[in-house]
């Protein structure tokens, strides 16, 4: 369904459409509106920080409520903003590329976008209801635990609400790659963007479960009187920080590897070569999530775990310099020599390669177990971990939006707008965060809300904090470009010359995305078709009835009643009449499921006749 | 995905449970849904590891734990993990009669499983008045068990919910899938009572 | 639907090989509850010094986890490569969770 036919339709149903949706491509530009919109969100909470870190001693903030956003800008950028953009990212492209007509699983799709949704709105309804959570993203028994009010029962139930949902994505992306690659479509002859969005889901399938685990533990500790991190019963605030960095050590692999293989495709694409190794790329990827599971205890050097401990896991930390180093050299080498054009997501794409890298050596830096002693929550660490979160995963998915943008929505962002947003992005990202290093050296320690004047902190600040507005300006330029661009002309299926599967179609798709099923003929299988001069896919299958699922407005409905369910919990520490809201919630969840396994969806299918009548 | 759903014994395949792409992605992702649920554990054997010393004054493990009904638990388990072998033996050779009464046999045992374990708890709360809130063993001990239990309790009433759903229309491919991952649930949850039984029980009653 | 019930016309080979292969699954059955009565028995008499007994228990222990995923669940089948690479990750990160745990926290 294209968007100008869905534009000259009611508001009324274009909205049941998206909100009973089951098609991927839907689901990703709900997953892109929804990320947006907490990225913003999130960003306006950078910038306050900001605004209250310009000069010294400002109150422009109370230190509580510096508290809460410092608080909700970590959370928020990491949970819902950055992981939902992955997410669109994936459920817009990685059908395509493997030639399918759909994920695995449709239903679960909507289900997962929904549990997050209800999942971010829980948590940012704190701000309304009595103050959000202030004990760090990373929320730190005891400080979580005693921290008054509800801001963290917020966190927790939201947390794990939007968890369920990530949880849900993951296994559906899985089996999709391992089941609906298309005829020829070989592990090997994948596109690096669902090499890596696959092995990120390897991630995901094994970190989510240690959160949800760690949230349960925190949540029966704040709300039901348990006693896991009180001390005083016995209990032992490290089992958080060891659990949550369990998850918390793969989630930033989870962020970083699916736009490790955007790069890789767009490189690719613009220098007009086949990807230079590789396969070293693949198992490059593997290894770093392999070796992301072992090297969690790095976040926890100062703890005290004792010099042997640490030891093990300074090393694995830094042996994960070695694959992406190898990573980093294929991507220089992939360009050597090309054919290079450079556009917009090209330039995210080179942008991103001196800031990881800088990122990256900084990472080796902290992962020095007695150097990390003086790194150790000062801003030389938020220097560090903006340089590979910014610097990899925002950019790369500045890259992707415009390198997919045509794919998701038929348009081609606008080159100049694309530009000055690159530029203003770029350079203020550089002058925000490549001073908090030196701050971070000075001795500027995370999280504090004010610095004093004579601690000679003040010009650096201030550069930051210009640079910061530069980040904005950037931001708001990239969002004037997409409601511009929604009127330009139709993009045809294959603007960038590209070389895999999802520039064989229309842009965007028609809903079962393939009339008939590709025949993948090796890597990038589109250049293959170019190169031998027919430029379009051979067909694998004679045409026929495409099975397509049916839209339910059940996965709306269930997390709803999980949404209802998350207040129960929360406020049935304060009356115990709230267990009914609990309760009722719950059980209205149980409903749907029911409903759902008592009624065969069986799909519908779309005839052959239909498909001849509907032009190519 | 196949356009007639229905069953019948002509076109009976070895495997019903991939026989359609719906089938095979169930089959693949609920193995996958498994390989997650084994960190889901594995973070509470290890919190539970961390705390069983903590009694904090109260009931250590090895005061409490009485060997017998732990056994007669773990028979239970055991041989509702044998019984729904059994019921898929009969679903490959699509008896659809014969792989019911093995699954109800199966959530029978399952339900003796459950009812053996409340009165394990209710045991250890009225006499001993060891409580999720008195100590951090006390708490990490119900995390652990009450996670269990509670798959167990999930699914009893997700196989009556499939027994109840199909019982009047047999086996097909559609279905087919449905049952046969819920047996590899009940499989998983019985590997997951093996090491509760170990680690838990007695390795706790060493010591 | 209902006379599907009963049937026999399922080939007679693969009757033989569900049949073989139930066989197999009693023996581990069988194997499973011995190992079940041997670990009960080894802590029920202490028969075995402390130090000793704990690994006992654990090698019983994964040995029956095998037969599970092996006989039970079908894991020694083919097409279930996937899942058995899922399996074992999950097993890796399980282990390190259980290892960090419970050696790295302070007591």
């Amino acid at each position: 369904m294209s968007i100008a036919a869905t534009q000259k339709r009611g508001f009324g149903a274009v909205l049941w459409d998206y909100v009973t949706t089951v098609d991927h491509k839907k689901i990703a530009h709900l997953y892109l509106f929804a990320g947006g919109l907490f990225f913003l969100i999130g960003g306006l909470e950078a910038m306050l920080i900001r605004i209250q870190l310009a000069k010294p001693d400002n109150d422009f903030l109370s230190a509580g409520l510096y508290n809460e956003v410092i608080t909700m800008h970590g959370t928020t950028m990491i949970f819902l903003a950055a992981m939902p953009l992955i997410f669109a990212l994936m459920n817009a492209v990685l059908p395509l590329q493997i030639g399918a007509r759909d994920v695995a699983f449709p239903y679960l799709n909507s289900l997962g976008f929904w549990l997050f949704m209800f999942g971010g709105i829980l948590l940012n309804c704190s701000w309304f209801l009595g103050g959000a959570p202030d004990a760090g993203w990373t929320a730190y028994a005891p400080l979580s635990t005693t921290s008054p009010g509800h801001g963290v029962d917020f966190y927790v139930m939201g947390l794990q609400i939007a968890g369920a949902g990530t949880l849900i994505g993951g296994i559906n992306f899985l089996v999709t790659v391992v089941n609906m690659r298309a005829p020829g479509m070989t592990y090997m002859r994948m596109p690096l963007f669902t090499w890596a969005s696959f092995i990120a889901s390897v991630l995901i399938l094994f970190a989510f479960p240690a959160l949800t685990v760690g949230l349960f533990l925190l949540m029966f500790d704040r709300m039901f009187g348990t006693a896991f991190f009180d001390v005083s019963l016995g209990g032992n605030t490290i089992i958080w920080e060891h659990i949550f960095w369990i998850f918390g050590h793969p989630e930033v692999y989870i962020l970083i590897l699916p736009l490790f293989g955007v790069f890789s495709d767009v490189f690719s694409t613009f220098a007009k070569k086949r990807l230079f190794g590789y396969t070293a790329m693949v198992f490059a990827t593997m290894l770093i999530a392999f070796l992301g599971f072992m090297v969690w205890a790095h976040h926890m050097f100062t703890v005290g775990l004792g010099p042997v401990a640490n030891s093990i896991f300074s090393i694995a930390t830094m042996a994960i310099a070695v694959p992406t180093g190898i990573k980093i050299f294929n991507w220089l080498a992939t360009l050597w020599g090309g054919n290079i054009t450079i556009n917009s997501a090209m330039l995210w794409a080179l942008a991103f390669i001196p800031t990881f890298t800088i990122g990256g050596m900084t990472g080796v830096m902290v992962a020095s177990v007695a150097a990390d002693y003086q790194y150790h929550d000062s801003y030389f660490v938020v220097a560090h971990f903006h340089y590979v979160i910014v610097g990899g995963t925002i950019f790369g998915i500045f890259s992707a939006l415009h390198y997919w943008w045509p794919k998701m929505f038929g348009r081609i962002l606008r080159e100049g707008l694309g530009k000055l947003t690159f530029w203003t992005f770029f350079i203020g990202f550089h002058l925000t965060f490549f001073i908090q290093h030196f701050l971070g050296l000075m001795g500027m320690p995370r999280r504090y809300w004010v610095f004093h004047s004579g601690d000679g902190l003040d010009l650096g600040n201030l550069i930051s904090t210009i640079g910061a507005f530069f980040m904005a300006f950037g931001v708001i330029v990239f969002i004037i470009n997409a409601i511009l661009t929604a009127r330009d002309a139709k993009a045809p299926a294959d603007p960038w010359d590209g070389r895999t599967l999802e520039w064989a179609t229309a842009s965007p798709p028609a809903h079962y995305n393939f009339k008939q099923t590709p025949l993948v003929r090796g890597l990038d299988p589109l250049w293959i078709e170019k190169s031998e001069g027919k430029g379009k896919m051979t067909p694998a299958e004679p045409l026929g009835e495409i099975h397509m699922p049916n839209s339910s407005f059940l996965p709306f409905l269930f997390s709803l009643g999980l949404f209802v369910a998350g207040f129960g919990f929360i406020y049935q520490t304060d009356n115990k009449a709230w267990l009914a809201v609990l309760i009722g919630g719950m059980a209205f969840s149980l409903g749907t499921m029911v409903v759902r396994s008592m009624k065969d969806d069986l799909g519908y299918h779309i005839s052959k006749e239909e498909l001849e009548r509907e032009a190519d | 995905m196949s356009h007639d759903h229905s069953l019948n014994p002509e076109t009976m395949p070895h495997e019903p449970e991939k026989a359609t792409l719906e089938g095979k992605n169930k089959f693949i992702g609920f193995w996958f849904f498994l390989g997650g649920e084994t960190v889901l554990f594995a973070s509470l054997f290890g919190t539970y590891l961390a705390l069983h010393n903590s009694t904090a004054g109260g009931p250590a493990g090895n005061e409490l734990f009485g060997l017998e009904l732990v056994f007669v638990m773990t028979i239970l388990l055991l041989t509702s993990s044998l019984t729904s072998v059994y019921a898929i033996y009969h679903m490959k050779n699509n008896d659809f009669g014969k792989m019911t009464l093995w699954f109800i046999i199966t959530i029978i045992l399952g339900f003796g499983f459950v009812g053996c374990e409340l009165y394990e708890f209710h045991h250890y709360i009225t006499e001993y008045g060891f409580t999720f809130r008195s100590s951090a063993f006390g708490s990490a001990f119900y995390a652990l068990l009450g996670f269990h239990g509670g798959h167990v309790t999930f699914g009893l009433f997700w196989m009556i919910a499939l027994l109840i759903r199909n019982a009047r229309r047999g086996l097909n491919l559609y279905n087919a899938p449905k049952f046969y991952i819920w047996s590899l649930y009940w499989h998983f949850i019985d590997v997951v009572w093996v090491f509760i039984f170990t680690v838990v029980y007695l390795m706790g009653k060493v010591g | 639907m209902t006379e599907n019930t009963g049937s026999n016309k399922i080939d007679s080979f693969h009757k033989k090989k569900n049949k073989e292969e139930m066989q197999k699954q009693l023996i581990s059955f069988a194997l499973m509850i011995v190992f079940t009565i041997l670990a009960f028995v080894v802590v029920a008499t202490g028969m075995m010094d402390k130090m000793l007994v704990i690994p006992v228990l654990l090698v019983l222990a994964i040995v029956q986890v095998a037969f599970q995923f092996y006989y039970f669940m079908h894991m020694k089948h083919e097409g279930h490569e996937m899942a058995s690479a899922m399996i074992y990750g999950g097993i890796w990160a399980a282990i390190l969770a259980v290892a960090g745990l419970s050696t790295i926290v302070w007591w």
